[in-house]
């Protein structure tokens, strides 16, 4: 099974978002770049079925060189090789094309995503992608079998979850729960010290031209301060006559 | 031209954010000068969508489509799209909208624009306000494409009543090939979903393990409300990962959120900050969560809840 995953690189969880140009851009100036945390399940179940399955494992990302240190901390992980298609990604719609152009011509069986990206929340990629390739698509994935060609997953929805089957190819999307945060995978010196010879392939990205752009972003406006209450009494009473919540 | 709503049922009943999808693109329809049709797929009161502003409701009725499946529906909404020649395409946050929001933007070769927050503050360039880095942001993002597919937030616009006398009209498209078929459906029967729900009462490590959550069910329970819990309760298998709420777990935007026992790490707030009335309850005045809360607790989660318990049944009894 030919295996590929797709790696947004984002600030880690903890930056302070700021922007520049009046704001107008992301300031990128002091912000940490990781692996998508919601990646980092898809990578992990890459992992599980190269080890216990047989599979080849490689990840992409969409973007300019700043994203090669996630891609080499993919490949630290286990990964096999990796691509970088040089373009800017610019907004969902357009990386699933930049994805779908490299995807066409490489047969890939299975495809893992992130269900989104925690930088601009598209929640866009797999389904764009899926739709483009014409691969079946599983969104919000938090369980996945594969026998042969046939896939079984279990996908989140409001209230529980569901549980489908699908043919190869696929575009799964997942979540936590696709492997348990205990079965993350943490590089070890021996990966790292591995990665830097594994590939790295740099591939030009097509002429892809977005219909979104994001042209102005905004921080939110400073919360007044948190009303301490001193009884349960003065609770009930504030949210039913003030708040109007309950 | 024309404004499309999906107006997502279940099991034949529309949801609350189905009401509010037609609200929203009544508003953009307006804006635009043009009708707000509305697509529904077996429900039972369709007609019921003229109140919030329709003018036309189109109708899927087709016993094959009992159960949800993304690319027959995001196919139906492309070609109901096409139909009706839409300008704008408008679908909910729901885990069905999320699932095929993409796709259908994908097959009219439009501009997505997800998290969407507020009615367009300009039609030309069509420029809409959404949440972008995990709540963190806002970004102003304007959409270039003749067609424009817009997932709006949940709770953000709102519902609201306009009048309209709608017509109603039959529409039979070709059904898709599935590709996915849904095998079984688990839901946590007699629970309010942490998506669906108006009241969120979450528990952390405060809690001190899972044997006190009770307290936490119980609150929920008199609340009407829904349960969550902190990531590293799930972690440690406390409670379910469906419950994990976060910028790495489910988000949140309820009307009320009570947090109970979790300091409000930068990632959870993340996640709960979209809710439109957050509480705290920690033992700790200096919580971080107290500056993200608009009313707050200093105590002990294990007086303060049994108490607040009591005096919610006491408060619903006469209310
Ligand atoms: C200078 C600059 C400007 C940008 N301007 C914008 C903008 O105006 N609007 C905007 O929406 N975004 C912008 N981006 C962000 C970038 O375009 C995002 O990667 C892209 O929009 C996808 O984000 P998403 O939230 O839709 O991803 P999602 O669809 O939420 O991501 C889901 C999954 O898709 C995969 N994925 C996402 N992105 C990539 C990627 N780049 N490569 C490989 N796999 C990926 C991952 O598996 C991820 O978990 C900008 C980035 C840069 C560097
Ligand atoms: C990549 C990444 C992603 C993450 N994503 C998420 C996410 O999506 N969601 C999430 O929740 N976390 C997330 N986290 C974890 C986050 O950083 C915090 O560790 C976590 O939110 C803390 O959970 P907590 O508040 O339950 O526990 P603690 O931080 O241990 O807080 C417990 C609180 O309970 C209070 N307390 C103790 N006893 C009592 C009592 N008797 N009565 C009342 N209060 C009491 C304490 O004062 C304290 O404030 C993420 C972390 C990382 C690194």
């Amino acid at each position: 099974m030919k295996i590929l995953v797709c790696i947004s690189h984002v600030p880690d969880t903890t930056s302070k978002i700021n922007f520049t140009a009046e704001n107008a851009e992301f300031d990128s100036n002091g912000v940490q770049f990781v692996i998508n945390p919601y990646d980092e399940f898809s990578l992990a179940r890459a992992m599980w079925f190269k080890e216990k399955q047989g599979a080849s494992v490689t990840v992409i990302t969409v973007g300019d060189a700043s994203t090669e240190p996630s891609l080499r901390k993919s490949l630290a992980i286990g990964a096999d090789d990796a691509i970088r298609i040089d373009a800017q990604a610019t907004d969902g719609i357009t990386v699933a094309k930049q994805l779908a152009e490299v995807i066409k011509s490489n047969a890939y069986d299975l495809i893992l995503t992130g269900r989104e990206s925690i930088d601009y929340n598209g929640a866009t990629v797999p389904g764009a992608l899926a739709t483009l390739l014409d691969y079946n698509f599983i969104n919000a994935c938090v369980g996945l079998e594969i026998e042969g060609t046939s896939v079984t997953a279990s996908k989140e929805i409001d209230g529980g979850t569901e549980t489908l089957g699908t043919e190869l190819p696929a575009v799964i999307a997942g979540q936590k729960g696709l492997v348990e945060e205990k079965d993350l995978r943490i590089p070890n010196m021996r990966g790292i010290m591995m990665a830097r010879k594994k590939p790295l392939q740099v591939l030009p990205g097509i002429e892809a031209t977005s219909s979104t752009k994001d042209v102005s972003f905004e921080k939110p406006a400073e919360k007044s301060a948190c009303k301490i209450v001193t009884s349960v009494d003065e609770l009930i009473d504030v949210l039913h006559n003030e708040a109007k919540v309950i | 031209m024309s404004v499309l709503v999906f107006a997502e049922s279940s099991e034949g009943k529309f949801k609350k954010i189905a009401f509010e999808a037609v609200s929203y693109g009544k508003k953009i329809a307006q804006q635009l000068s043009t009708q707000l049709i509305a697509l529904t797929i077996n429900a039972e009161n369709a007609s019921e969508l003229s109140t919030y502003g329709a003018n036309k409701i189109i109708k899927v009725n087709n016993e094959t489509l009992s159960t949800f499946n993304a690319k027959v529906v995001s196919s139906i909404i492309a070609q109901a799209a096409t139909q009706e020649n839409a300008e704008v395409v408008i679908i909910d946050s729901s885990s069905n909208g999320l699932y095929v929001a993409p796709a259908v933007a994908t097959i009219l070769d439009a501009g997505y624009v997800s998290n969407v927050i507020e009615a367009p503050s300009n039609t030309s360039p069509f420029t809409v306000k959404r949440k972008t880095f995990s709540n963190k942001a806002f970004s102003h993002t304007e959409i270039s494409s003749a067609v424009k597919v817009i997932g709006l937030a949940k709770n953000s616009f709102g519902v609201v009543a306009s009048d309209e006398a709608a017509t109603e009209e039959d529409f039979s498209p070709e059904i898709a090939n599935s590709g996915v078929n849904s095998t079984a459906i688990n839901k946590n029967a007699g629970k309010v979903s942490i998506a669906d729900a108006d009241i969120v009462v979450s528990g952390g490590r405060g809690l001190k393990g899972p044997e006190n959550w009770n307290l936490i069910e119980d609150l929920a329970e008199v609340l009407g409300g829904a349960t969550a819990c902190s990531k590293p309760v799930s972690d440690l298998g406390w409670r379910p990962h469906n419950e994990h709420v976060g910028q790495t777990g489910k988000p949140v935007a309820s009307n009320l959120y009570i947090a109970i026992g979790i300091s409000g790490a930068i990632q959870h707030l993340a996640g709960v900050n979209a809710s439109k009335v957050k509480v705290v309850i920690n033992i700790d005045p200096e919580a971080p969560f107290f500056k993200a809360a608009e009313y707050g607790i200093v105590g002990d989660a294990f007086e303060v809840v049994p108490q607040l318990i009591e005096k919610l049944k006491e408060f619903n009894s006469k209310n």
